[in-house]
This record gives C-alpha cells, sequence and structure tokens, in this order.
C-alpha cells in the first residue's frame, strides 16, 4: 500500500464487507452441534450480522472477520450451544 | 456592468455568475444580506438554484456536503458564531473532499455580545484544512469567490474555500464594482466535475470508517492538496487576469516594499488604509512599504521568508489575539521566516476603526525595530496618547 493508490476522494467502491473489524476480538463464539437446534437465535440476535446462516436448515456459523466476541449469541442460546473461548494471545 | 455594490451583494453576485445548483443558508449579521440577496435572486428567476434555509449553520454546512457529494456546486455564507456553530462541519467538508465556496463576513465572538468586525472567526479556522482568502476591497469578493471555485474544485485540489471579507468595512459598504458578465465568467469558471459522486446507476460508499490503517494516508493527501492549490491558485488568478483584466497578487501582494525598511504585514481590508498610509510616510521620507496576506491557506512560508529576509524590519498586524505568543498572523510568519525579529500588533477588535494614527504608530515602532507584542489601539496601552 502506498499513499498515492488513494482514490481522490474518500470513497469505495466495494460494500464494507471488505473491511475486517474483528480482528480486536478477545473471545470467541464456538458452537456445540450436538447441542444446536437450529432455532437461529444466534442469528436473530447478532447486533453485527456476523451470524451466517448459509440454507434454511443448515448449522449456523460466524463469519470472523466481523464478529467482536460480544457474546450475545451466547447469552441468547436456548440450548447453551455456544461458549466463548478466548482467543490466543 | 459598473454597479455600486457592498461586499454582500458582490458576494451573492458572484455566486449567481458561479451558477451555483444548491445554497443553503441560516442568517447571521454581518452575512445576513448575502443570503438575502440570493434568496431574492432565485425567487425573481435570475438564479436556478435549490434554494434551502436550514434551522443552523451547522444544518446548513451538511446540507452541503451532500450536495456537494452529488456532484452540485455550492454555496453559502457566514459569520462569527455561524462559524464556531460550522466548525464540526467545516472539519468534516474537508475530508470529505467537497469544495464548497463560502464568504465569511469577519467578525468578533462572544461574549459578551459583539456583532462588528474583526478577524476572530475566520482565524480561529485556520486548523480545518479550509483554502482561506482574505480581500481588501468589494471588487475583490466576487473575483475571489469566482477564482476560489476554480481552485477548489480542481480534481487536484477538491478542498473547500473560505473567503473573507471585513465584517461591516466590506460587508456593509458601497463602493463601486464591475461585476463581470455571464458570458466571461462562464469562459473562466468550467461546470463542476468531479472524479467521484453518489449516482445510484453507480453507487459508491461516501463518508465511510476509516481505520487507522489509511487514516494517515487520507489526511497526508488533504495536506498534498493544499501544496498544490498553491501552483493552482497562481494559474488561475492569471487566467482570471487575462479574461477579465485584474489580478491581486496572490498570495502575497506586496506594495512599495523593494526599498523599503519597515514592512508591515497585513490581512484585509486594514491593508488599503495602510498603503495610503505609507505613501504619506513616504513623502515625508521614510521609506515603509506593505504586504498584504491574501492567502491565508495554505499559508505563503516561502514568499514570506523571502520578504522578511529582505528588508530590515517587519510587523504583523492581527484584527485577532491567539491566547498563545502574539497575533496568530504574527505566529505564522515568525515560523515561516525563521527569526524572533518580528513585532505582532493587535489592533482592530471588535469593529474599533483602524484609523491612519494608529497605523503610523505602528510603522514607527517597526522601524524601530521594537519587538514583543503590542496591543496598538489599547486604551492605555503602550501608544495612547
Amino acid at each position: 500500500m502506498n499513499y498515492r493508490d488513494l482514490p481522490s476522494m474518500p470513497v469505495a467502491a466495494q460494500s464494507t464487507e471488505s473491511i475486517t473489524t474483528g480482528d480486536w476480538r478477545t473471545i470467541r463464539p464456538v458452537l456445540n452441534k450436538d447441542l444446536c437446534d437450529r432455532c437461529y437465535h444466534c442469528w436473530a440476535f447478532c447486533p453485527d450480522v456476523s451470524v451466517i446462516v448459509e440454507e434454511e436448515g443448515s448449522f449456523p456459523k460466524v463469519d470472523l472477520n466481523h464478529c467482536k466476541g460480544c457474546g450475545i449469541c451466547s447469552t441468547e442460546c436456548s440450548k447453551q450451544a455456544i461458549t466463548m473461548v478466548r482467543e490466543d494471545l | 456592468m459598473i454597479e455600486a455594490s457592498t461586499g454582500n451583494y458582490a458576494a451573492a453576485q458572484a455566486a449567481r455568475l458561479a451558477k451555483a445548483d444548491v445554497v443553503a443558508v441560516y442568517p447571521i449579521t454581518p452575512q445576513t444580506t448575502i443570503s438575502e440577496y440570493v434568496a431574492s435572486m432565485v425567487q425573481k428567476g435570475e438564479m436556478n438554484a435549490e434554494f434551502l434555509l436550514m434551522e443552523s449553520e451547522h444544518s446548513a454546512m451538511s446540507a452541503l456536503i451532500g450536495a456537494s457529494t452529488i456532484g452540485a456546486r455550492t454555496f453559502t455564507a457566514t459569520s462569527s458564531h455561524g462559524l464556531a456553530l460550522m466548525h464540526e462541519m467545516l472539519m468534516w467538508a474537508v475530508g470529505a473532499r467537497t469544495p464548497i465556496v463560502m464568504p465569511v463576513a469577519a467578525r468578533a465572538i462572544g461574549g459578551p455580545w459583539n456583532i462588528w468586525g474583526d478577524h476572530q472567526d475566520a482565524i480561529s479556522e485556520r486548523d480545518t484544512g479550509w483554502l482561506q482568502f482574505f480581500c481588501e476591497n468589494n471588487q475583490e469578493v466576487l473575483d475571489t469567490i469566482l477564482m476560489a471555485y476554480r481552485v477548489a474544485e480542481d480534481r487536484n485540489v477538491m478542498l473547500p474555500a473560505m473567503v473573507v471579507e471585513d465584517g461591516f468595512v466590506l460587508s456593509h459598504t458601497v463602493e463601486r464594482i464591475d461585476i463581470p458578465d455571464q458570458e466571461e465568467v462562464d469562459a473562466y469558471l468550467p461546470k463542476y466535475s468531479p472524479e467521484f459522486f453518489a449516482d445510484t446507476e453507480n453507487p459508491m460508499r461516501f463518508g465511510g470508517l476509516v481505520t487507522p490503517d489509511l487514516w494517515t494516508e487520507f489526511r497526508y493527501r488533504i495536506a498534498e492538496s493544499h501544496e498544490i492549490s498553491r501552483e493552482k491558485l497562481k494559474a488561475a488568478e492569471k487566467d482570471f487576469e487575462k479574461v477579465f483584466g485584474r489580478s491581486y497578487g496572490s498570495p502575497v501582494e506586496t506594495y512599495r516594499c523593494e526599498d523599503a525598511d519597515a514592512v508591515l504585514i497585513a490581512a484585509g481590508a486594514v491593508a488599503g488604509t495602510a498603503k495610503e498610509v505609507a505613501d504619506q510616510l513616504r513623502m515625508q521620507g521614510k521609506k515603509v512599504g506593505v504586504a498584504r496576506i491574501r492567502v491565508f491557506r495554505p499559508f505563503p512560508s516561502e514568499e514570506i521568508r523571502k520578504l522578511v529576509s529582505s528588508v530590515p524590519s517587519v510587523g504583523v498586524l492581527d484584527k485577532s489575539y491567539t491566547f498563545g505568543d502574539g497575533g496568530a498572523m504574527f505566529n505564522e510568519v515568525r515560523s515561516a521566516a525563521g527569526t524572533l525579529e518580528i513585532g505582532s500588533y493587535i489592533a482592530g477588535l471588535g469593529g474599533r476603526d483602524v484609523p491612519p494614527k494608529v497605523l503610523i504608530k505602528i510603522f514607527n515602532n517597526i522601524l524601530e525595530k521594537n519587538r514583543g507584542t503590542v496591543w496598538a489601539d489599547l486604551k492605555g496601552g503602550d501608544f495612547d496618547d
């Protein structure tokens, strides 16, 4: 990256999805598929659209480029299927 | 066409001639009549602009940032507390690279209340990144607004520009000015054509988050554009002279400085009086000159350094005060010149006239090579008799 490569105005052609905002997370959600009943409460409650359900019936996945590790999914999970695990230092 | 015009009427005429697409304003003394003249021209159909009467100056500047982002040429005007209220959005306009042009009828900032002219409001915005021009007369107000659009909208500049006219001394004082024909202005000032603008056919993100990963680079690019604007302004003024036959010696106009023993550096309308006083003093055998800072941002460091090193004694007159060490313009001059041998003079605050007798004392003080800060028209101060 060189400052000369920046556009003349602060604009971007790609979506905000390309900006990774999850790299300062200290804990991450880990799903226990044996307990998950795919109710998708985690998907509904995630404030950062970081729980991804690819198709109806599939297990939820976490977009770790954007998940900040807030733990709301873990708290809201009715089956206690999501554990917050400390990231490596 | 020759007309009798106040500075505010001249500023409004410039907005019409520049064919501003969107004008968003909030009234404040002494700017108000600029807004009123523009409103009247829009109402009569003499100007084809979207006229937005906002609920504050902060909103006016915000509206123009949005309008500029879709590719509109934008105009507003303000003064004093209005400019201070805009401060947040002044910074934003720079970062968003929206080339808004705004005359500022410069006025003191309270409290206590004071509605009269000095440079405190405009000078206080020197760190925002706006290009800043200080005008000496009403013709220059009109002409500078047209030049400001030309420079601000240049794709290598893309910065907003503030055109400062002294409150009341210019804003409400009638002078004889030449209002150019529309065809001439059209030939001089091309349509605004930004490289990027918000367009539903070609969606992009504007004003989104810039992380620490790129912030420094975006700030550097703004600094770089300031540097580029120096040459662009000189070129814009040269072209202006070709079309309209007038020029102002940007960025620093020197008057009788070549063989001078003492030079007073000043900005705005007071420089006109200082030139008259310089003529009088020269008739008495005192070799004095005036250097008028017409462009304050970007600061003309190179020109000032050359000037200060070529004359025996220099002083700077500020119509504002920064609570550091002397006037703001004085500090910039001293920093650019790299010498402590410069005098700082504070005068003309809150609408107090700066008559020849005060300027004569300042010139004599510069000739005597006195240094330090002198409040030159302070009742009970060093120069009071």
